[in-house]
């Protein structure tokens, strides 16, 4: 029955408390169980550990060596990953081909693909032998140029993986900028190329360091297909996250945790910085 | 002059066509049309940018259907203006001149001329992130015409303008079209628009376009011929 008299108070007014209050506890509640469980990994990494514990892992030479490589593969591969990913990302982002489904999905293998059976992969391809010719074999050879158990694959390893976070990140940056501002400079004169070179890719550097970060972080973690790939040669081979397995191996757990607490030391402040270097590029 | 000779364009699902038109040389010529009958699709046609998958589309008697967009002597304006982010206003006004070869004194004597007819000879430097609606407007069209172009394409240029800001870019296109006499095609979906600019109308209608020649204004306008 609608009253006819009496109060009644206008819906739009009516005083919902605490409403927002709820709102944040619920969704900050949510949100910090995953900060939380992070930050006491890593408080339980080092209440483990000692600072001798750090500093006689940081003296072995092995471990110096290893710092050095891994630092050294994952520049190279991150680079050599947003080179691949740029040109890649910009074409599936504009261009509708035949196949590009196929593309699309064959991009993605190594992201879902086990970290094992990727180097396994990777070793079969190079050691194949296809009427009496073998990749390794050739590059052997010809060029005195060995990539598996060497250092090179260490960084095909990591790229393999890298690269295919790096290309969705480019993607998602050339799909999200305008390509009209493209088209325009084409019918005033410009080539694709020049448009793609000139127009789009001043406009991606955020993008591209985004995917430069994602890359190395990538690399940084990569450790099956190393191991398979690369082996983890002390000294040679060896980069931070296969000390990891070895120190345990060996049953060295104070150095495996003092080696876990530098690559994550490591990998904050190569992600601080390339963050400082991304809001520097944004102004 | 703008010629379409049965051009067909195929996007996807959508298909338009075949269309037949001519806009007159040194014409205003603007394009009306509910939205999604395909506009902006015929305007990229023009550019180059869409292909045709049927029919020929001519630039001033010459067949361009194949050409690249570059090589087609065309001035646009997207209904986004897509200016480029990371230029200035000044390297804007300079783009199709660099482009072009042009001497050095050349290109500084065009943008100062340019910039004045336009004002904005005080934004020359500054980049094109920090300007109104109204500036942003008046560097697209500049950017447009400073390379001289043969046809200049408007798409929806005054739609995200002020009323204040509409009625003054108006009359710059007008002392444009009267000092140039470039060949103009401009969409609207203003009749007002219309009736201030046009010497000639086209309206597209359920995959049909109306071709009428307009004098001084439109409401006097004879139907001259109905292609589709």
């Amino acid at each position: 029955m609608i009253p006819i008299s009496g109060e009644v108070k206008p819906a739009g007014r009516r005083r919902r408390a605490g409403s927002d209050g709820r709102f944040f506890l619920i969704m900050g509640g949510i949100s910090s169980s995953f900060v939380l469980l992070i930050v006491l990994m890593l408080l339980a990494d080092l209440a483990f550990t000692s600072v001798q514990d750090f500093k006689d892992a940081l003296m072995k030479p092995e471990i110096q060596a290893a710092i050095w490589l891994t630092l050294l593969s994952c520049t190279v591969s991150a680079i050599l990953s947003v080179w691949v990913a740029t040109p890649l990302g910009y074409v599936l982002a504009r261009y509708r081909f035949p196949g590009r489904w196929l593309v699309d999905t064959l991009i993605d293998i190594p992201i879902v693909l086990p970290p094992l059976v990727l180097g396994l992969s990777l070793l079969i391809l190079f050691h194949l032998e296809i009427g009496g010719w073998q990749l390794e074999r050739w590059l052997r050879n010809t060029f005195d140029f060995q990539v598996t158990f060497a250092w090179p694959a260490v960084i095909l390893a990591q790229f393999s993986v890298a690269c295919a976070f790096a290309v969705r990140a480019m993607r998602m940056t050339f799909e999200q900028m305008n390509a009209r501002a493209e088209d325009v400079a084409r019918t005033l004169g410009y080539s694709r190329g020049q448009a793609f070179l000139y127009i789009a890719l001043p406009q991606a550097e955020q993008g591209m360091l985004t995917a430069l970060t994602i890359s190395w972080a990538r690399s940084l973690g990569e450790f099956g297909p190393i191991l398979v790939f690369a082996g983890s040669t002390r000294m040679k081979t060896e980069v931070l996250s296969t000390t990891v397995f070895l120190e345990l191996s060996t049953g060295n757990l104070p150095a495996a945790v003092a080696v876990s607490l530098l690559m994550v030391f490591v990998a904050v402040v190569v992600l601080i910085f390339l963050r400082l270097l991304g809001s520097e590029a944004i102004r | 002059m703008i010629e379409f000779r049965d051009v067909i364009v195929q996007a996807g699902s959508f298909r338009l066509g075949p269309i037949s038109f001519e806009i007159l040389q040194g014409a205003y010529a603007v394009l009306m049309g509910k939205t999604g009958q395909g506009k902006t699709t015929i305007l990229e046609a023009i550019c180059g940018l869409r292909s045709v998958a049927g029919g020929r589309i001519l630039l001033h008697g010459e067949d361009v259907t194949g050409w690249r967009p570059g090589d087609r002597g065309i001035g646009y304006v997207p209904q986004d203006l897509a200016l480029f982010p990371r230029m200035s206003v000044r390297e804007h006004l300079e783009f199709s001149l660099k482009l072009q070869k042009r001497e050095k004194i050349e290109i500084r004597h065009r943008v100062e001329e340019l910039s004045d007819v336009l004002g904005i000879g005080h934004l020359l430097n500054r980049s094109v992130q920090k300007l109104s609606g109204g500036e942003s407007q008046r560097v697209a069209l500049g950017r447009a015409i400073s390379g001289n172009p043969d046809v200049l394409l408007l798409d929806e240029p005054l739609s995200a303008l002020d009323e204040e800001t509409r009625s003054d870019v108006h009359e710059l296109l007008k002392r444009i079209h009267t000092s140039t006499a470039v060949t103009t095609l401009h969409i609207t979906h203003s009749e007002r628009e219309a009736l201030a600019l046009a010497t000639q109308r086209l309206e597209l209608k359920d995959g049909q376009l109306q071709v009428s020649g307009v004098t001084t204004n439109a409401a006097d306008s004879q139907t001259t011929g109905v292609t589709a």
